[in-house]
């Protein structure tokens, strides 16, 4: 069986850098020589180009995703470049699945237009709250009371999936902070939603101020509860979840491109610090965006180490990755020593098995990395 | 012999006991006792500077580290006098160091008994403390002769008439007397050797009756064997003897006498006074062991030395190896260290949270902390201790007698009809502006207060009656945070009393976690539950089930917490670039599982055992 095949394309650039992110991103001042926003496209062609030597032209990608930083603090122009070269030098599958993220305040109906025309069919939209002062924390910038136009111009330029992105647990949120942000999320009729529990991430300013008593740190419980309110909610609306952060109106509405990740299928990471993985060997680029364009700049490929994944590691994964999903983890991929205590998590109200399928339970996703060391 | 040719050095096993001086260290950790030594190691030309390892004679890493010593050696120095009328004449002073801590306190007083002298030697800049004066006492019982000597004299602190005029009030006659030197700079060190070859009376034996030697160290040396450190107090040790150990009648080969200078030198014999090692190929510590007396087994002595004591284990603690499978390390371990270590005691023991382990003894604290740090790295052992406890007797109702080294032994069904608890005769010296908070403190320690003498107008010396259970706990700590470092504390067991004890339990979702149980005084167990309780509430991680903690005498609860059942257990986010990492931190939490303690259902981490095991955290303050 040949694996889907995808691609996601990193764009480290963002307006400003938000206390909370812990990805590889970069505000123009940060940005070294050689690696200016002007000049990004170009060197991620390049870079497809080398992908092409790779891959051959046997296998269009099914998916494309564009991902940061944020992507639509490039040009459309750039963005669309970028994809027709992954269209041009590797191909596109007919029905290909192409999604960009973007800030409800770096998008116009122009923009939005330019990239629906140049082939972009999904957009997914970081609204992260409808809450003033839980944006200033983490210190997102947009107006919430333009995100429904954003949402709106997505649809007048006619992308097939409008997808928003929560946060959920922000120091100073409160729980009718979060039931603001669902009912606003719900009440822009998305075909999708992902809603995150924040996660305090070494080394980012969030994780300072929280460490210095400036805000205090996330609490599982309140975590617990606001993913329980998300769930109701969503579900109330006509979404429902597939995989555990992930919501969606229908089979069709789910991302193509992450499930093609929690699958283990194939894809190419491009730009600087993306990861990739193709045939069993996953590989990662060089961080900086600097160090990337001077590697291609320089004909050299920009990957910066790689791992291959042996059968103890990909049934591992699998356990890690299909647990997470609502179509679930065939019980013949967990080991064998593991299988007797499926009934045990069963018993405890965590899984559902149904025919040779775990699924978990409501409770079950709540402690899904507990339940997976037990599987493993 | 002209004036100018080098007097002749005398040899051992025929040094004439006149030119001999024996002596010793007394002082207090940190107060320069090495440093002195390494000056006189120097001066009297045994070492020279750029040989000499920074403190010659501490040779464990530990000691050399914590700047104590431990285990004494002795060192044989050639010193040709260089003042007075006897100017020129050789001289041999043999340096016998003594471990300068409590614990200790048997082995020091063996090696005052191997001594005609002694220097009290003292910081200039913060006088006498409680250890040195307790030191110092077991001197003059012994009939030393007492060098007094303020030493530091070099610091910008120094305060030598001050702590002169203390000295001469303790050991009575005049600060005039009391030399001054400066170990790190050498001032005055000559003049001490001077001094001691002056004031120190030569050793006085019979070379023609049997043999008799006093042990005052015995040290396990991987290729030699046990190494004994002798001082000869009638007759001859010749190393073609056989010798008979008199506390045991075991007779053993000699292969070998010699003295120290500073590394082993060969020689025929050891006479009267001298003091030396020998080797029998023993390969136990305990087979040639501290206070004993060697004698010559063709000609023995009727009448052993005076003064031999088995060393008694006074604290008590069980010793896990954190990864099961270091059991037998951890006994291999014992083994070697019992080699070097006479007064180490062991037994092995299971605990139903902690696994296989050891119930070791220990002369004390400090006994106990050197222990598990050498088994920690030597033998690359991770090592959870149990919370030290002092051995308590029991009388039952129905007439027997219990003796309890383990809280967890202690019976829970009230047929005790007594308890009884070790009690020491604490001293604590300190400058007068902390009597009010020491007293206090030791009041809430069950103290009775002894007496109190002034050593001078602002240094008190303060007597109390102490359980030893209540030193076991964080009492040094407490004294040395409410007098800012000031007071110095040292103790010495005198018996036992009567007390009202019970032993509190502490319950895990119902099941007695027996590491845990600690027998405090009735007064003192409810402060100690509701600590003990809080403080594994907020080391036990949430478990997927609720987890009630209950602190409890016998049947009776007297403390409860609860912690909550987890409900998030999850990384929300996990796409194509989280994947190594998510299964990275997947494979670390199992790791870290592997290092869970299961107690009943309930996953305990070793941290959580350490931290609420480690001494004084759960005491009530």
């Amino acid at each position: 069986m040949t694996r889907s095949l995808g691609a996601y394309v990193h764009v480290p650039f963002c307006s400003v850098r938000c206390g909370y992110c812990d990805f590889n991103t970069y505000t123009s001042d940060e940005l070294g020589e050689g690696a200016t926003r002007a000049s990004y496209a170009v060197t991620v062609e390049r870079e497809v180009e080398l992908a092409r030597g790779v891959l051959g032209q046997e296998r269009p990608f099914e998916t494309v995703f564009f991902g940061g930083g944020t992507p639509t603090q490039l040009p459309a122009a750039d963005l669309v470049r970028v994809l027709a070269a992954l269209r041009d030098q590797v191909g596109l599958a007919p029905g290909a699945e192409v999604t960009t993220e973007a800030n409800p305040d770096s998008v116009t109906p122009a923009s939005l237009a330019a990239l629906r025309e140049g082939g972009f069919t999904r957009i997914s939209f970081g609204v992260q709250s409808a809450v003033p002062h839980v944006l200033r924390v983490l210190d997102r910038t947009h107006d919430p009371l333009r995100v429904p136009d954003a949402v709106r111009w997505a649809r007048e330029a006619g992308f097939e999936q409008v997808s928003v992105d929560l946060i959920y647990g922000t120091p100073g949120e409160s729980v009718d902070d979060w039931r603001r942000t669902l009912e606003h999320a719900v009440s822009l009729e998305p075909d999708h939603v992902s809603a995150y529990a924040l996660i305090v991430e070494q080394g980012t300013a969030l994780a300072r101020r929280v460490a210095r008593g400036e805000v205090p740190a996330p609490d599982d419980d309140d975590l617990a509860d606001k993913y329980v309110l998300a769930d109701e909610a969503f579900e109330a609306a006509g979404l429902s979840w597939y995989e555990l952060s992930n919501w969606a109106r229908d089979e069709a509405a789910q991302c193509r491109h992450n499930v093609l990740y929690w699958r283990s299928d194939d894809w190419w990471g491009f730009g600087p610090g993306a990861h990739s993985h193709v045939a069993g060997r996953r590989w990662w680029n060089v961080k900086h965006p600097a160090a990337y364009a001077q590697r291609l700049d320089a004909g050299l490929s920009p990957e910066k180490d790689h791992e291959l994944v042996d059968d103890d590691t990909r049934t591992l994964e699998r356990v890690l990755l299909e647990s997470r999903l609502r179509t679930g983890l065939d019980l013949s991929v967990v080991p064998d020593g593991h299988r007797a205590r499926v009934a045990g998590l069963r018993d405890r109200g965590l899984v559902d098995v149904t025919g040779e399928r775990l699924v978990l339970t409501r409770d079950g996703r709540l402690l899904a990395d507990a339940v997976v060391r037990e599987l493993v | 012999m002209s004036a100018s040719s080098a007097p002749q050095v005398p040899q051992p096993g025929s040094t004439d006991p006149a030119v001999l001086r024996n002596f010793c260290i007394i002082a207090h950790i940190d107060h320069g006792k090495s440093t002195l030594a390494d000056r006189m190691l120097q001066i009297t030309g045994v070492v020279d500077e750029r040989a000499a390892r920074a403190q010659y004679l501490d040779r464990m890493d530990i000691e050399r580290e914590r700047g104590i010593t431990i285990k004494s050696q002795a060192v044989r120095m050639p010193f040709t006098k260089s003042s007075g009328g006897d100017a020129g004449t050789p001289y041999v002073l043999n340096m016998i160091d003594t471990p300068g801590h409590v614990d200790f306190t048997y082995e020091v007083s063996r090696s005052l008994e191997a001594c005609e002298g002694a220097i009290l030697l003292v910081d200039a800049a913060q006088g006498i403390e409680a250890q040195t004066l307790a030191n110092l006492y077991l001197a003059m019982e012994a009939d030393l002769h007492i060098i007094p000597v303020l030493n530091k004299i070099d610091l910008p602190g120094a305060q030598p008439e001050k702590y002169a005029e203390e000295i001469a009030g303790i050991i009575g006659g005049e600060a005039d007397d009391v030399l001054r030197v400066s170990a790190k700079t050498g001032e005055g060190v000559e003049a001490l050797l001077n001094a001691i070859v002056e004031q120190v009376p030569a050793p006085v034996g019979d070379p023609d009756a049997p043999a008799r030697a006093l042990i005052f160290d015995s040290v396990y040396d991987t290729y030699r064997g046990v190494v004994t450190y002798v001082r000869v107090v009638d007759g001859k040790l010749s190393h073609r003897d056989k010798i008979k150990m008199m506390s045991t009648n075991a007779v053993h080969e000699m292969l070998e006498v010699g003295v120290i200078s500073p590394e082993p030198v060969k020689s025929p014999d050891l006479g009267v006074g001298e003091v030396g090692y020998l080797i029998t190929g023993v390969k136990e510590v305990r087979q040639s062991r501290v206070g004993d007396t060697v004698t010559s087994h063709a000609k023995p002595a009727q009448e052993p030395l005076g003064g031999y004591k088995t060393p008694n284990p006074m604290v008590f603690s069980g010793l896990y190896p954190i990864d099961g499978d270091d059991f037998a390390t951890l006994r291999e371990a014992l083994d070697k260290l019992q080699l070097n270590d006479a007064a180490l005691v062991y037994e092995p023991e299971s605990s139903g949270a902690l696994g296989f382990g050891f119930r070791i003894g220990f002369l004390g604290l400090l006994h106990l902390e050197i222990i598990r740090e050498r088994l920690e790295r030597e033998f690359n052992l991770d090592l959870i201790a149990t919370a030290p406890n002092v051995v308590y007797r029991l009388e039952m109702e129905d007439g027997r007698e219990i003796t309890v080294t383990n809280p967890s032994e202690y019976p829970n069904d009230g047929k005790i009809a007594k308890v009884f608890e070790p009690v020491t005769r604490a001293t604590i010296l300190t400058p007068t502006d902390y009597i009010g908070t020491i007293m206090e403190l030791c009041q809430s320690r069950r103290g009775q207060l002894l007496g109190m003498d002034y050593l001078s107008e602002d240094r008190v010396e303060i007597k109390y009656t102490l359980p030893m259970g209540e030193i076991m706990f964080d009492f040094f700590d407490a004294l040395k945070s409410r007098t800012k470092g000031y007071a110095s504390l040292d103790y010495e067991p005198t018996g036992e009393q009567a007390a009202d004890l019970v032993k509190v339990d502490i319950l895990l979702q119902g099941e007695v976690v027996d590491a845990f149980s600690a027998i405090v005084h009735r007064d003192s167990a409810y402060a100690y539950g509701v600590a003990l309780a809080g403080k594994l509430k907020e080391l036990i991680p949430r478990q997927q089930f609720e987890v009630p903690i209950q602190a409890a005498i016998g049947a009776r609860i007297i403390a409860r917490e609860n912690i909550k059942a987890i409900r998030k257990d999850v990384l929300a986010k996990c796409y194509g670039g989280d994947i190594s990492r998510k299964r990275k931190l997947l494979e670390k939490q199992k790791e870290g599982k592997k290092r869970m303690k299961m107690v009943g259902r309930v996953e305990v981490p070793q941290e959580a055992f350490i931290a609420a095991l480690s001494t004084g955290d759960a005491t009530p303050k």
